[in-house]
């Protein structure tokens, strides 16, 4: 029975559905009403965990590695600037293969300062040894915060749930939360086998000279490359309990004849979605929502792929100096297609402009450009650049 | 098997020392820090878990697959050694689990890059005993100067030459800062008075909530004596006034070890290359050795350090070594 | 579909109402979106708030450029010409004032409520947004006013609760009702 529920209250329900033992957080829009919902159930007593209210994000991304290591469940979420401070945690808790899962409400990063939504934050730490799951929509955020627990625990890899700030983190909809017998079915006790304990005590964390640590990196690249089953496996059990299906590594929509791809991570994808509705008159296109981007999935990708001529590419970050960012992995991950349609790389929605349906036709045209666009900021407007940039 | 009483001196005799940290590992000889950090984890015992900040201590004593340490141990970061205790805590604590936390770091991690983590987990109340490992640089690095770091000791930031006299800032007041956090109980010790030193760290483990221990450990690479000399420089170190040792509780000064055998401080530094600037025969290095000798002066006064009597020489560690080593008196 | 667009300064409980309408509608079966647009400032910023409510499910997260209504919760927002772009032609603009729309200039389908003075009177306080809510409904007769009522009790409890009760009985007498519902057949049927 959906109820009316702003997405980061319905986000922190569902993190204390998985009962959590130990949550630390430092306030940063627009993750700021997930961790203050959070504080509520445990201030209600409906919720019994240590919440700890660190001095920094690098201490919340550390107080729930220390937490973990001795043997709790343990969750966190941030955003932007807090997702840079803590980065260096982020790499030492994957390097480390402690579990634990992370949201990331997508904002863009300073300088200059900005509060809204694009998705330069988590992308700058796609390196960072962490599976990366993109929500479309709220109700999507609720089921794969609840995927993203067991994932976590099984592969013995951190799990960061990224969903759009404000677009989704601020936004009421209708909403349905499982019961807690329902994520209790699903959901095993937390258990982790290297647990900090004195009756068997490890050392975690020791130094590792240059004849042992290829090999321990390998294996975590392997292992993380290898959680792509737990990914299908979490989605299609939760599918089968809740009846939502959410695709696994990807999911696309759209007519079979569509000759025009065009993917997406993120909120984006409801708005092409409608957008496609409301232009019978072009092309139909194949919406491809990626869902995990570490590990990435090439051979779904390549497969979701068959048939098209054209894939739009839109990002919600770039790299400067450079260009694409998801554009460039999928271009690789296509290279290898004997037959791969022309990728051309778009940005929008940079810092939290408005992504509308207007922005739909100007994708058709890009996919029927004379050449593949290499890389553009697709919503850049014109009069606010410099004279010499205006093209 | 018939009861047995035994006298508690008869059973210390016989009880085996808990090795927390075994040999093998790869310290300098004569390293303070491994020698503090010995005695600490004999002093827990074993039902602690221990977060150690980056330096010399985690990197001398692990290095994979060894390691050697024999308590559930992890190293996490420089600066993250208290925000790791805190999160230990608070999942032993949900877990409904005794174990002591112990946080582990050199100066660095405890005055400089790890002071915004320790602040943060004695606000909270987190119930973790820290200890600083203090020799007074960033000594793994290279021997760098840190906030520890004494007025006019020479680092390879600080370095002593024609216009400099080594560091030209004072060692930050961490007892200051320490004592504004009102926690329940902080001490100071030093690896010259071991006994002290178990003691305060017995103490400290009793104790339900944050507690600190700053444990003066003299580097013979980075303050330029020999190995042997480590416990004698570090004696020198309290007897000067140099090194206060003292007790706080929630900001109060409860208790103080006195110097009975008062020397100047020019007798604990010209016994280090760090500060052999200070002994060039120009005006500026005599005012600088004043400068130190009033520093010391200075702590005497304010935490009432002089006291008169024979000097309590501890002698627990050669007792030890005449028993045979392995057991306690 | 139906697109609401709130206007106000912030503090004036903008993103609140358009949580309420939205779950107001929710409760009542519709399929609603509510979302804010604002800048990093708190009291007194210009605000925006987005509703979109449907009987069938949509998928869009955009911003409203054009939308059917417009609630303006302090009319000295309308010297800004981003209050009032892009309304719908015919579309509706509810404004908080004690003014009538022609004293306002306003040549759009408009209605003035003296919303600040109700709440005053009943609230204690000049929050406009639930007597604007309450003239809304009762205008456009999209949502029961009881619903609107049910969906308080989820947000307020108490002497909060029974004075906003009170203050959206008496706002939704203050205005004619379903005189704008000739626009909702319109939109829903668009």
């Amino acid at each position: 029975m959906p109820q009316a529920l702003e997405g980061s209250q319905a986000i922190a329900r569902a993190v204390a559905l998985c009962r959590p033992q130990v949550v630390s957080a430092y306030p940063i829009t627009p993750q700021t009403h997930i961790v203050e919902n959070i504080a509520k159930l445990v201030a209600d007593g409906q919720l019994e965990c240590e919440y700890v209210s660190v001095e920094s994000e690098h201490s919340a991304a550390s107080v729930v590695l220390g937490a973990a290591a001795a043997g709790s469940r343990a969750y966190t979420a941030s955003a932007s600037q807090g997702i840079l401070l803590m980065s260096e945690v982020l790499y030492d808790i994957s390097g480390l293969r402690v579990p634990m899962v992370l949201t990331c409400a997508n904002r863009a990063l300073s300088g200059p300062i900005s509060i809204w939504n694009d998705q330069s934050d988590s992308m700058a730490v796609r390196d960072a040894g962490w599976i990366q799951l993109y929500c479309t929509s709220n109700q999507e955020a609720v089921d794969t915060h609840i995927q993203a627990f067991r994932i976590a625990q099984e592969t013995e890899l951190p799990v960061m749930v990224c969903m759009d700030g404000f677009t989704l983190t601020h936004t009421m909809e209708p909403l349905d939360l499982p019961t807690q017998e329902e994520v209790d079915a699903f959901l095993p006790p937390f258990r982790f086998d290297r647990m900090l304990d004195p009756q068997a005590p490890v050392s975690i964390g020791t130094m590792v000279g240059p004849e042992a640590y290829s090999e321990l990196r390998y294996a975590n690249h392997h292992d993380l490359l290898g959680a792509a089953d737990n990914i299908l496996r979490a989605n299609a059990d939760w599918a089968e309990a809740s009846g939502r299906d959410w695709g696994g590594l990807l999911r696309t929509s759209g007519p079979a004849e569509a000759r025009i791809g065009l993917l997406g991570l993120g909120s984006l994808i409801g708005t092409l979605q409608d957008a496609a509705l409301a232009h019978p008159e072009l092309p139909p296109t194949r919406i491809m929502a990626l869902r995990a981007f570490r590990p990435f999935p090439i051979e779904a990708l390549q497969a979701a792929c068959e048939g098209l001529d054209e894939l739009v590419v839109i990002e919600r970050a770039f790299s400067p100096g450079f260009g694409a960012i998801v554009a460039a992995e999928v271009r690789a991950a296509l290279s290898e297609l004997p037959q791969a349609p022309r990728v051309h790389a778009v940005a929008v929605g940079l810092g939290g402009r408005d992504i509308g349906l207007s922005l739909y036709p100007r994708l058709i045209e890009v996919a029927h450009g004379e050449h593949a666009e290499r890389f553009r900021i697709l919503d850049l407007d014109p009069e606010r650049l410099p004279q010499e940039l205006r093209a | 098997m018939t009861a047995e009483t035994i006298s508690l001196a008869e059973l210390r005799k016989h009880q085996p020392r808990f090795t927390g940290l075994s040999p093998g590992h790869r310290a300098c000889q004569g390293c303070g820090e491994l020698l503090a950090a010995r005695l600490v984890t004999e002093a827990a015992g074993p039902d602690v878990v221990v977060a150690n900040s980056t330096g010399c201590l985690e990197v001398t004593t692990t290095s994979w697959p060894d390691s050697a340490w024999r308590v559930p141990w992890l190293h996490s970061l420089f600066e993250n050694g208290a925000a790791i205790a805190s999160g230990m805590e608070a999942a032993l604590k949900a877990q409904g689990r005794a174990s002591k936390v112990l946080a582990f770091a050199g100066d660095g991690g405890t005055f400089d890059i790890g002071f915004q983590a320790l602040s943060g987990m004695i606000e909270r109340g987190h119930n973790v005993l820290f200890v600083c490992y203090d020799n007074e640089a960033y000594m793994n690095t290279g021997v760098q100067r840190s906030g520890s770091t004494p007025v006019g000791a020479a680092t390879t930031t600080s370095p002593a030459g024609k216009e400099r006299l080594g560091k030209r800032h004072l060692k930050k007041d961490i007892l200051s800062i320490i004592a504004a956090h009102h926690m329940p109980y902080a001490a100071t010790a030093t690896v010259a008075y071991p006994a002290d030193l178990r003691h305060k760290v017995r103490r400290a483990i009793e104790v339900e909530g944050p507690t600190f221990l700053l444990v003066h450990s003299p580097c013979p690479q980075g303050w330029g004596h020999d190995g042997s000399r480590t416990v004698e420089v570090a004696r020198l170190g309290v007897q000067s006034g140099l090194v206060p040792l003292i007790e706080l509780e929630r900001g109060a000064v409860t208790g103080v070890m006195p110097i009975r055998e008062l020397r100047p401080v020019a007798d604990y530094l010209k016994a280090q290359a760090r500060f052999r600037h200070l002994f060039a025969d120009t005006a500026e290095a005599a005012r600088e050795l004043q400068h130190l000798q009033a520093l010391a002066e200075h702590n005497i006064e304010r935490y009432g350090l002089s006291a008169p009597g024979p000097e309590p020489r501890d002698t627990e560690g050669a007792d030890t070594v005449r028993r045979g080593g392995q057991h306690w008196a | 579909m139906i697109e609401v667009r709130i206007h106000g300064r912030g503090g004036q409980g903008n993103v609140a109402a358009s949580y309420l309408l939205a779950g107001t509608a929710i409760d009542q079966g519709w399929h609603a979106l509510a979302f804010p647009a604002f800048g990093a400032e708190r009291r007194g910023a210009p605000v925006a708030a987005f509703v979109r409510m449907d009987r069938s499910p949509f998928s869009r997260r955009d911003q409203i450029a054009h939308p059917d209504y417009l609630i303006v919760q302090d009319e000295a927002l309308l010297h800004d010409a981003a209050t009032l772009a892009g309304l719908k032609p015919g579309g509706g603009v509810l404004v908080n004032s004690p003014r009538t729309p022609t004293e306002l200039g306003l040549d759009v389908k408009a209605y003035s409520l003296p919303a600040n003075a109700l709440a005053e009177k009943h609230l204690g306080r000049p929050v406009p947004n639930t007597a604007l809510l309450a003239a809304f409904i009762t205008l456009t007769g999209l949502l029961p006013l009881e619903a609107l009522s049910h969906e308080l009790g989820q947000r307020f409890k108490g002497a909060v609760l029974d004075k906003n009760r009170t203050l959206i009985a008496a706002a939704a007498e203050a205005v004619e009702a379903d005189i704008w519902n000739q626009e909702v057949a319109h939109a829903a049927g668009a």
